[in-house]
């Protein structure tokens, strides 16, 4: 006989969850790679790989490497980066209501990646020339990191973090930053306009393997930071006096945990604009399900942020075929509500 | 031992504590007494290192502010007064960061159920399944002791003594759960270990310390023996209250003293 789960261990849930989870993700991006305008097929593609019987026209071939592969791949990268940041977030500010879009994080991280668009043929050269590629996404992390700094020098005190403090400073950050950036929208030429404001309504489209080369990385390493920061975001959870007394080093996990919501949020912004509310929906769904664990909500947050972020391309790309929406929009339309839901049916979390 | 000389510590330029020489043995319970405002709750948050202080703070003679993290978290486990949480963890969760640290110095086999025996500890068992949040304010500081118990469960580990630091403890208990409570510390130090614990109640201070370190203004105002430093003169100083030690009150108004509690 197998021994009785002791009451109150989520673990087993949390396990089945994680395995489940990344199942859908599989199921999930295979049905990315299929659906769309062409009628290419990935079975098809697979079958003419295996045996040289079956022809595939270059044109699906195209399709499927160079148009939906990058897509599929970019939307679980950012989908992934999103939710994680949102759940680490969270759990430093120890408050369910702390995601990169809202606290200005995203605004910020969008700040840098506008400067580079409008400043990077004239006064940022010098860093385009020497960052390639990654100029883009380096800026907006660095912009991201920057809000995350002072947002949490402005809301915390003594170790206490007050949820009102955060918030609103989060406005007046996102605020600055909108300022900002209105700034160089004003300096900017017809194209880069044009650029830009694509950019800002957030898309998967345009998703090239140079795009990935340029985000991936800083995103796969954030993503790879956060399961050492689960722990110690448990403990912290009890608030940071309590964390220190249970050994942890809460200064160096503080450090690392903003560097990775700055890295994770600034990247996404870089090549998908701002794409918002799955850091917020995506953490707390889970949290009602396996519980606050990080050890156990970190990685479900990547699945389930990677999955429900193709989802939402999914539903941009056939809801006004054979034109597609911006995919923030699908987001926010389903996340603000999800949002306002939190809000009442938790009143108590803005009393902290 | 716990050591400390000449411990100030300053908040917001204000000095809180003008130089605190206090001395905790193994074995035995410390009680920090003294009125609102005396410091007794800094300097419990200078010796468990949440407050920046100056002067000498020892743990058998190694500078404690010295130590890393997670050393400090091997010698002394710190209950705050209380603690708040905004996410829905179940009490075994909570209970079970306390072994993080890996120091509780119990078998491997028996850690997956440190969490229960804990719990049955502070008269909490059965609770293991319920949501911290939806748990009374007594509750939940027990709930707390549990997971402070299983960070440091064996008092006495290779050979070195640990401590308790607890803040008002107590505060929010009724009378059966304080007496519980405070035999817990009781029963922590006879194994060995130390406990440092900030009260309020007289009686109880009386029945469980065995030294205890009086406040007042932020300077020691008394250390000694409760029998010894109890008295109507020492009180009327620290408290400014015109009490009298062990005078019953006149007439038929009714007295309860945690004393009284039948074995």
């Amino acid at each position: 006989m197998r021994r009785a789960r002791p009451a109150g261990d989520r673990s087993h849930i949390a396990r089945l969850t994680i395995l489940g989870l990344a199942g859908a993700l599989v199921f999930v991006s295979l049905f990315s790679l299929t659906a769309g305008a062409s009628d290419a097929s990935v079975v098809d593609l697979i079958r003419a790989t295996l045996s040289s019987d079956i022809e595939i026209s270059a044109r699906d071939r195209v399709i499927i490497y160079d148009i939906r592969l990058p897509r599929v791949a970019l939307g679980i990268l950012i989908g992934a980066a999103l939710a994680v940041s949102g759940a680490v977030m969270q759990g430093l500010f120890r408050n369910p209501l702390a995601d990169p879009g809202l606290v200005g994080v995203s605004a910020g991280a969008g700040l840098g990646a506008i400067s580079i668009i409008v400043l990077g043929g004239t006064t940022l050269g010098p860093v385009v020339a020497l960052l390639g590629i990654y100029a883009l996404p380096f800026a907006a992390f660095l912009g991201g990191l920057a809000t995350t700094l002072l947002l949490y020098k402005v809301a915390t005190r003594r170790g206490q973090t007050s949820v009102a403090t955060m918030l609103l400073a989060g406005i007046a950050l996102g605020a600055m930053a909108g300022a900002f950036s209105g700034v160089l929208v004003y300096l900017a030429d017809d194209n880069q306009l044009r650029d830009l404001t694509f950019w800002g309504l957030g898309s998967l489209a345009g998703a090239t393997w140079t795009k990935i080369l340029a985000a991936g990385p800083i995103i796969v390493l954030a993503l790879v930071a956060s399961p050492f920061l689960a722990r110690g975001l448990n403990a912290l959870a009890l608030g940071e006096g309590a964390a220190h007394h249970l050994g942890v080093p809460v200064q160096r996990l503080k450090n690392i945990a903003i560097v990775a919501v700055a890295a994770a949020t600034g990247a996404s912004v870089a090549v998908s604009g701002g794409i918002g509310f799955v850091g917020i929906v995506v953490p707390h769904l889970l949290r009602l399900s396996i519980g606050p664990d990080h050890r156990y909500l970190l990685p479900a947050s990547a699945l389930l942020g990677a999955s429900l972020l193709l989802l939402a391309d999914a539903v941009s790309r056939t809801i006004v075929a054979p034109a597609e929406l911006p995919i923030g929009i699908v987001t926010a339309a389903v996340g603000a509500p999800f949002f306002l839901w939190i809000l009442l049916r938790r009143r108590g979390v803005l009393d902290l | 031992m716990i050591e400390t000389r000449n411990v100030k510590v300053s908040l917001g330029g204000r000095p809180i504590l003008h130089g605190i020489d206090f001395t905790a043995i193994a074995g035995e319970i410390t009680a920090i007494v003294g009125p609102n405002g005396s410091g007794k709750s800094t300097f419990l948050k200078a010796l468990s290192g949440d407050l920046d202080s100056m002067g000498e703070i020892r743990i058998d003679g190694r500078d404690l502010r010295s130590l890393k993290p997670w050393q400090a978290a091997g010698l002394r486990a710190v209950l705050p007064q209380a603690t708040s949480l905004s996410f829905p963890f179940t009490v075994r969760e909570i209970v079970r960061l306390g072994l993080m640290g890996g120091r509780s110095g119990v078998a491997d086999r028996d850690l997956e159920t440190l969490p229960d025996r804990a719990l049955s500890t502070v008269d909490l068992s059965g609770f293991a399944g319920r949501h911290y949040q939806e748990l009374s304010g007594g509750e939940q500081q027990r709930v707390q002791l549990a997971r402070v118990l299983c960070q440091v469960w064996e008092p006495v580990l290779d050979g070195q003594a640990r401590y308790l630091f607890l803040d008002e403890p107590v505060s929010s208990l009724d009378i059966k759960h304080q007496l519980v409570i405070m035999n817990v510390a009781r029963d922590y130090a006879r194994r060995g270990g130390g406990v440092i614990a900030v009260l309020h109640d007289l009686n109880l201070t009386a029945m469980y310390a065995d030294r205890m370190m009086m406040l007042n203004e932020g300077r020691v105002a008394a250390f000694g023996a409760p029998a010894d430093l109890l008295t109507d003169e020492l009180i009327e100083t620290v408290f400014d209250c015109r009490l009298r030690v062990g005078v019953a009150p006149l007439g038929n108004v009714p007295f309860v003293l945690p004393q009284s509690i039948r074995a």
